[in-house]
């Protein structure tokens, strides 16, 4: 465990020793100015901060996509669980999800800002788009492959209708939704930065509007600084979200969750 | 009702199998899988059901779970039909059915928690008196994977226990286990239920097994499925699987049961399931 974290703190010091010294000296020929260091990342980040324009531009950014995300997710459940259930709703909203999950999230931003204009409800129909259909089809694949005999196990002990769906088949298909749920979260946070790089919200800069601006001004360490920014909060979502979820997976179904 | 009358013995029930028929419809053929059945089985008594694979015993002991419908004829429960599944009657399964999600007692705990009467800390001490009872009293929140094949059925026996059933139906509950461990469940269902007073179902394809376990031991034959025999097993409890007068008896039930399938019945045929004359012989 030591030897691994002290491998990734070398490998990471080196590779910004090694960025830096190329870009320092001018060995490799690389623009000086469309190529930034990480000692000027480093400043960017820190000026940033500071005057709180990275902290509430990540704050707009955060707020779009839990709130789409949530709405999908709550909306996406109930959606796969009542088509698993009706063979009708597996022949009409089944197809439909299926169809539409192949259709990269990115497609919806025009349709979006057509509908809804640059406002929020074009952000939050991108974000919900994202997250919807790859949870739809999750919850379904999930329930469809329970073993029968847990339904059967549970009505021998009374459990009924309502009863079994939320006790039985949500938690039996856990695996499966918490992997559709994953996906969705990585599909609505990639369209939605597409989004704010394509168009600008009047009521909110997001970190995709701060990327845009950075390359209008040419401004490369505010590029690179944005994206790294982008980088970390993506590694974070991943350990505070779905970390949790899985480690409970794998402790509960052994290897099958991982 | 309180703890202590929670855990009091009830009294079992009386099952009447009346003329009781099924028949699967499948896309190529029609299976009847039991033919006019009738089987009384009385209070407290350990029943086997015997037969090779396809002659319809877990059929059968679905309609009496109340899983399944019969097409014809009907099972009664203490005088009262059968419609639907009850707490009244609990299931053990072939695969034990253990929710993953749950731990140990959680497993215990899911029947127990749709029993009106008790409030949740009067449940979680049945759910451990069960577990207790099934020597799992250390292993109340390990995880299911975790388990042996053997320690896993016995969750399950303790999950169909804590309603406090009034039957108990078992379908081939060990089948999947080792020789070794087999042994040792015989002998602690035999113990519980001269504890607890169940009135027990227990399917098998296992004659010794089901001599080993049973008041009765009754014979079914497949195509159609139907009971050719049955036998009163008046062995001394609790039984020993690899005794001497157990081996006789069930050496008798197999010759019986070879003799009419060579014989052929009405459609018989050479059932695939090979008969296990000896406890770990498979
Ligand atoms: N759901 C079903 N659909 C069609 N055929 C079935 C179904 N369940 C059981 N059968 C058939 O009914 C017969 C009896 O099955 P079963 O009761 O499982 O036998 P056993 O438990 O004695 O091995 C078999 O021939 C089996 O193929
Ligand atoms: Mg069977």
């Amino acid at each position: 465990m030591k030897t691994r974290v002290i491998s990734a703190i070398a490998f990471f010091l080196l590779l910004l020793v090694a960025w830096e010294v190329v870009v320092q000296t001018g060995i490799l020929k690389v623009n000086r100015i469309m190529t930034p260091t990480p000692s000027d990342v480093v400043i960017y980040l820190y000026g940033a901060i500071v005057d709180g324009t990275l902290p509430s531009a990540a704050l707009v950014t955060m707020k779009r996509l839990l709130f789409g995300y949530l709405c999908g997710i709550a909306i996406g459940l109930p959606l796969g669980l009542i088509t698993a259930r009706f063979k009708a709703c597996q022949d009409t909203i089944g197809l439909l999800a299926l169809g539409l999950q192949t259709l990269p999230s990115v497609c919806w931003v025009p349709l979006a800002l057509l509908w809804f204009g640059q406002t929020e409800s074009a952000m939050f129909f991108v974000v919900v788009m994202g997250t919807l259909w790859s949870v739809v089809i999750a919850t379904e694949t999930g329930v469809r492959t329970i073993p029968p005999i847990y339904a059967r196990a549970a009505r021998t002990m009374g459990s009924r209708g309502f009863h079994t769906w939320i006790n039985v088949m949500l938690p039996a298909s856990l695996p499966f939704i918490v992997s559709g749920m994953k996906q969705g979260w990585a599909f609505a946070w990639r369209s939605l930065m597409a989004a704010e790089i394509y168009v600008t919200i009047l009521t909110g800069f997001g970190l995709g509007h701060i990327l845009h601006y950075g390359r209008e001004l040419q401004q490369m360490n505010q590029v690179v600084g944005v994206m790294f920014v982008i980088v970390v909060i993506g590694l974070l979502a991943d350990k505070v979200l779905f970390s949790p979820w899985e480690r409970f997976l794998h402790r509960r179904w052994g290897t099958q969750g991982k | 009702m309180t703890l202590q009358t929670e855990l009091e013995n009830v009294s079992p029930s009386k099952l009447s199998v009346r003329n009781v028929s099924k028949i699967f419809h499948s896309k190529r053929q029609i299976v009847r899988a039991l033919d006019g059945v009738s089987l009384e089985i009385n209070e407290g008594e350990f029943v086997c059901l015997v037969g090779p694979s396809g002659c319809g015993k877990s059929t059968l002991l679905n309609i009496i779970a109340g899983l399944d419908l019969a097409d014809e004829g009907a099972v009664l429960a203490d005088g009262q039909p059968v419609t639907g599944p009850g707490r009244d009657r609990m299931v053990m399964f072939q695969e034990h059915a253990l929710f993953p999600w749950l731990d140990v007692l959680d497993n215990v705990m899911f029947g127990l928690r749709l029993k009106p009467g008790l409030n949740n800390r009067e449940r979680r001490e049945v759910a451990k008196y069960y577990l207790r009872l099934v020597d799992l009293d250390k292993f109340l929140h390990a995880n299911i994977h975790e388990l042996s094949g053997g320690m896993k059925q016995r969750v399950a026996l303790a999950r169909a226990l804590a309603p406090n059933p009034k039957v108990l139906l078992m379908d081939e509950p060990f089948a999947a286990l080792d020789a070794l461990t087999r042994e040792q469940l015989y002998g602690d269902i035999q113990r519980i239920w001269e504890q607890r007073k169940k009135t027990i179902v227990f399917v098998t394809h296992n004659v010794r097994e089901a001599v080993c376990l049973g008041d009765r031991v009754i014979l079914f034959s497949p195509h159609p499925g139907r009971i050719r025999k049955e036998y009163q097993i008046a062995l001394p409890r609790p039984r020993d699987i690899s005794s001497v007068a157990l081996a006789e008896k069930s050496s008798e039930i197999l010759v019986a049961l070879k003799s009419y399938l060579d014989a052929g019945g009405e459609n018989a045929r050479v059932p695939g399931a090979t008969f296990a004359t000896h406890g770990g012989a498979e």
